[in-house]
């Protein structure tokens, strides 16, 4: 396969996922269980994004520069800090502790 | 505060947690492009990939194997399995849109992780609407313009993570996800979800574990759902 025709392909089936799940019809969505499952999908994904952008790297986990800042989120979380501010404590600790050299 | 007031509000509320998501994880477009190029593709495949694919993980996934010598048919669906998630995302956004004609092809393309988080964080129809797609334009333009400096200037710019970029995009996610934990069944879902990404994140591709990690939610759900029905049995 060329790479062009790599790139179309996947730009292709790409767009399709998207539109699938934008195509099927709304009943299919409207039994309890359903809704309930759909309601905890984000919760899942997103639970699973925050460890795999926190925690892993190269197929390895580690603690690095990453997780301290996510530590800092959650506790500027608990103590009700609005979103902006939650996401630049974390980027910034994170990059003030590979400036010092002190993680990765 | 008057019902414009509050809504004045809101729109600003929303906003800015479109644009601090959108900007954070847009900034990775640089090292996109970069790796895209580092990688063999030229700069319209690069650029191709960013406008048309738009889904960092998929466009990640798919230059790294065939960086790595991967075939195209292996990083095709290696990219596309990624993309199932997209769909799943797209299940709850067009309920959240409720869209017609030309508005829902353009919503299927800006459907991804950071428009449908944002847009299900939010705790109103008007607000979660907003979100969707402030945060879809805004992280559609910021990508695009990322991965084009990225590819034009190659890694001259820096590493994002010496700025904790890196980190800026999980701690968006788990603010995200911090609202949504209040009930018990949230908690196992998420809890149950973030065991399943962390052990799957050494055996599996990149992004596996996010979809895999959606199986907590079948899971829990149906456990849920099982106890109401024996409860309202026993009733």
């Amino acid at each position: 396969m060329s790479l062009w025709a790599t790139v179309l392909l996947a730009c292709a089936a790409a767009y399709l996922l998207k539109l699938a799940g934008h195509l099927v019809p709304q009943r299919w969505l409207e039994g309890p269980l359903l809704r309930r499952i759909t309601g905890l999908l984000p919760v899942a994904l997103l639970s699973a994004l925050v460890v795999v952008q926190a925690v892993v790297a190269d197929h390895r986990l580690v603690l690095d520069a990453r997780a301290a800042g996510l530590a800092v989120a959650a506790v500027a979380l608990l103590l009700c800090a609005p979103f902006v501010v939650v996401v630049v404590l974390a980027a910034a600790s994170a990059a003030l502790l590979r400036h010092l050299g002190w993680a990765a | 505060m008057t019902d414009d007031a509050v809504r004045a509000a809101e729109r600003r509320a929303v906003v800015r947690q479109s644009l601090s998501v959108g900007l954070a994880t847009s900034a990775y477009g640089v090292s996109f492009g970069a790796l895209s190029v580092a990688s063999g593709f030229d700069l319209g495949q690069t650029m191709c990939l960013s406008l048309l694919l738009f889904s960092g993980g998929s466009q990640f996934a798919l230059i790294g194997i065939v960086a790595a010598g991967g075939s195209g048919a292996a990083a095709v669906a290696t990219s596309s399995l990624l993309g199932v998630r997209n769909g799943l995302y797209g299940l709850q956004v067009a309920r959240i849109l409720d869209n017609r004609g030309g508005w829902r092809l353009l919503a299927a393309h800006l459907t991804i992780d950071e428009s449908t988080a944002v847009a299900v964080a939010q705790t109103t129809p008007r607000g979660r609407r907003l979100g969707f797609w402030v945060t879809g334009a805004v992280v559609f333009t910021g990508w695009n313009v990322t991965t084009l400096l990225g590819a034009l200037l190659g890694n001259a710019l820096g590493d994002p993570r010496t700025y904790g970029l890196d980190a800026a995009a999980a701690a968006a996610f788990l603010a995200l996800l911090w609202p949504r934990l209040r009930s018990r069944e949230a908690a196992a879902t998420g809890v149950a979800a973030a065991l399943l990404a962390a052990g799957l994140s050494p055996a599996t591709p990149p992004g596996v574990p996010v979809l895999v990690a959606a199986v907590a939610a079948l899971a829990v759900g149906a456990w849920a759902h099982r106890g109401d029905a024996t409860r309202e049995h026993v009733q």
